[in-house]
């Protein structure tokens, strides 16, 4: 018996397979299960507890509506403005607080850093206390100091998605931050000198040295940013929790959980959901071939 | 036993009343433990414990905006009829069949939720306004004219983020947003009160969208105390978010019914609402049965929900009882029930089913934004997208 077991655990063929179990069968439970499952709903008119019902496409017909269409907007521009914000600033954060001329470095990285330990929910409370839409709020006060008019700032689409695309900025500014650091840490010393030796300036040899270095970590940090971006749901949740005037803060997961758990449509919900993550894998391959992330293989 | 619930009040008023039930039957003791989780979350996760099968508790508190999801399909919630029916005689009907689906009862309420206008008396004095003179809602705009002339400040406001005065508007006209016909949302009366509300706020201007979206928010609770308004129009259960949250409007608010808008409406509807249910995964649903009953059924439970929540409540039998009787001095120290008995044969309530969530999220969300704030769509328009969008649900 202990022979045969030590045989089994020794065995270069089977030794590997029993490593890896734990993560196979938390996949398949956790991840694999539910995604089939969901597709198989997806199709499906879910009635009671164990009663189904197949549909054919009955549930992604009702996806041609304007509510999705809202979120989808929603989404793919709140995913843009994080964009724009989460890649540059970031990048420039790292690299100062790379330089060897700052002072106060581990102060700032900290203080950076510190949002991402936040709840998004504990965070966007605070976000909206402040922005509330009394004169005396925060934001408002301000504003009404310098000169300008207070703002209804969650009754408003533009001002809605500032907050958004704010609060999630706010929170994830320091994790890439971090990734940024990790990155210029890797990079030669040498390569800077000999630059300089050369008579590059400092925004050359940021241009030249560091931008094209740094690419494989923004490429992942794009990736991530996407994907985070589509499956927004808290920065939403926080600020329009009871409901959302005119679909403003509706996004596709918030159109999720609202057809699924709050009106208890799960087939309709299971859609939603496949069609989140066709559109998802869709904008990252494009993204991922874009910057040439399959050439090798084709070569 | 476990019970869920999304508001505070409940959850003391429940309180209380297990260790009365405790006190009346030491044979019978019953140890319960509530959860108060907000609103949104409690229901979803109440939705996602029935479907899955496991988690639910006992007994739990489910507003009547969601009620009507969890009545689809093969119906998880333990039938009521048999505690509901011997007392049904001494209660507003209408309150039970909101909760009820072909004939079965699955919740009991808290309240009528009788709609009457809060008027500040101190602002109306200042325009020298008689408010027992307001009849129609003619007549309210015409008062709402002097307090601005008077006092520079809006009769009222209208909730732009949730559906108060409308739906009570329309209801107390006998319409509704949907009827055993169908989708009624943009018939011709819905579309004229509507209309009517748009011209109080942009032609006569006596009317403003409600500053924080609706009366639940903290904005409005601050706006409302300082003495923003002149008056507003919400149900009798808003008497309690009054005296906790608008301790500086003490004295000044009188109770009056609704006006009407012609003769032969009725001066009020019931809005709102709190079915209890037990559900079917709770391994005591006899012992939660008559916990229910003792809690909400009863004479002295009605009294103490009247005095501990200050809700109007569905047993009209006890609303004459002298507990009921007595002035309160928040409410100008008078006796509001007077004003409830005056308005008994008044009190419509809305038509509920499955499409009920959906119609309200649609009037909550889309036709009082775009209407009423935004106003991106005429009320017309704004009505009509918004019925066309249910129909297309309906199939």
């Amino acid at each position: 018996m202990v022979k045969a077991l030590r045989s089994l655990l020794y065995s270069e063929k089977v030794a590997p397979y029993i490593f890896v179990s734990p993560f196979i069968v938390a996949f398949v439970v956790f991840f694999l299960y539910p995604t089939i499952n969901t597709f198989v709903m997806s199709f499906q008119e879910i009635v009671g507890l164990d009663s189904a019902r197949f549909v054919g496409l009955e549930n992604y017909k009702k996806l041609f509506n304007v509510h999705f269409y809202n979120a989808l907007k929603t989404n793919t521009l709140y995913t843009l403005f994080t964009l724009l914000l989460l890649i540059p600033i970031p990048i420039l954060f790292a690299v100062f607080l790379n330089s060897a001329f700052v002072k106060g470095k581990t102060f700032f990285r900290t203080s950076i850093f510190i949002p991402a330990l936040t709840s998004v929910i504990v965070a966007g409370v605070c976000f909206r206390l402040m922005f509330g839409e009394l004169d005396t709020a925060l934001v408002n006060s301000l504003l009404i100091k310098i000169g300008l008019p207070p703002q209804k700032w969650l009754l408003g689409y533009w001002t809605g998605m500032l907050l958004m695309v704010l609060l999630h900025f706010w929170k994830t500014a320091g994790i890439f931050m971090v990734y940024y650091l990790a990155g210029l840490q890797s990079i030669p010393h040498e390569l800077y000198e000999s630059a300089q030796i050369d008579g590059a300036g400092a925004v050359q040899r940021l241009w030249y040295i560091t931008l094209p270095l740094l690419k494989p970590i923004v490429i992942y940090t794009l990736t991530i940013a996407i994907f985070e971006g589509y499956r927004m749901f808290g920065e939403s949740y926080v600020f329009w929790n009871e409901g959302m005037p005119g679909d403003i803060g509706l996004t596709i997961v918030r159109y999720i959980y609202q057809q699924a758990f709050q009106r208890n449509d799960m087939g309709f919900g299971s859609a939603i959901g496949i069609a989140l993550l066709c559109l998802v894998m869709i904008v990252n391959l494009i993204q991922l071939r874009f910057f040439g992330m399959f050439k090798k293989e084709r070569d | 036993m476990t019970l869920w619930t999304f508001n505070d009040l409940h959850t003391d008023y429940y309180r209380k009343t297990v260790e009365l039930w405790n006190e009346e039957h030491p044979e019978q003791p019953i140890d319960l433990v509530i959860d108060t989780y907000p609103n949104n979350e409690m229901h979803t996760k109440l939705l996602i414990a029935l479907q899955s099968g496991v988690g639910a508790p006992d007994i739990a508190d489910i507003n009547i905006n969601f009620f009507h999801n969890f009545l689809k399909g093969d119906i998880q919630l333990v039938e009521l009829n048999d505690i509901i029916e011997p007392e049904l005689s001494q209660f507003v009907k209408s309150r039970f069949d909101i909760y009820s689906k072909d004939g079965k009862y699955y919740g009991i309420g808290f309240h009528v939720g009788a709609t009457v206008v809060y008027y500040n008396k101190e602002i109306m004095d200042q325009a020298g306004v008689d408010i027992e003179s307001i009849k129609t809602w003619d007549d309210y705009i015409e008062a709402g004219k002097k307090v601005l002339a008077a006092t520079g400040k809006p009769m009222t406001a209208f909730e732009i983020t949730n559906q108060r005065p409308f739906w009570p508007m329309i209801v107390q006209r006998g319409s509704d947003y949907l009827s055993e016909e169908g989708v009624i949302l943009d018939n011709e009366t819905n579309i004229e009160v509507l209309q009517a509300m748009y011209d109080m706020i942009y032609e006569h201007e006596i009317a403003i969208p409600m500053p924080g979206g609706n009366t639940g928010s903290e904005e409005f609770f601050a706006f409302m105390n300082n003495g923003g308004i002149a008056s507003l129009i919400m149900p009798m259960w808003y008497m309690g978010r009054f005296t906790s949250y608008m301790p500086d409007l003490e004295g000044k608010i009188l109770i009056r019914p609704m006006p009407v808008w012609e003769e032969g409406d009725f001066r009020s509807a019931g809005m709102g609402g709190t079915g209890t249910s037990i559900t079917k995964q709770s391994e005591h649903i006899d012992l939660a049965k008559q916990f229910l009953a003792y809690a909400k059924l009863t004479k002295e439970a009605n009294i103490r929900i009247w005095q501990e929540l200050q809700f109007d409540p569905i047993r009209w039998d006890v609303w004459d009882a002298p507990e009921l009787q007595e002035p309160l001095e928040y409410f100008g120290n008078e006796v509001v029930f007077n004003t409830l008995l005056e308005l008994k044969d008044e009190i419509a309530s809305p038509y509920y089913n499955e499409l009920s969530s959906a119609a309200q999220d649609l009037v909550m969300n889309d036709v009082m934004f775009k209407a009423l704030s935004e106003r991106i769509a005429t009320p017309e328009e704004a009505l009509r997208e918004a019925a066309d969008e249910l129909r297309s649900q309906q199939e």
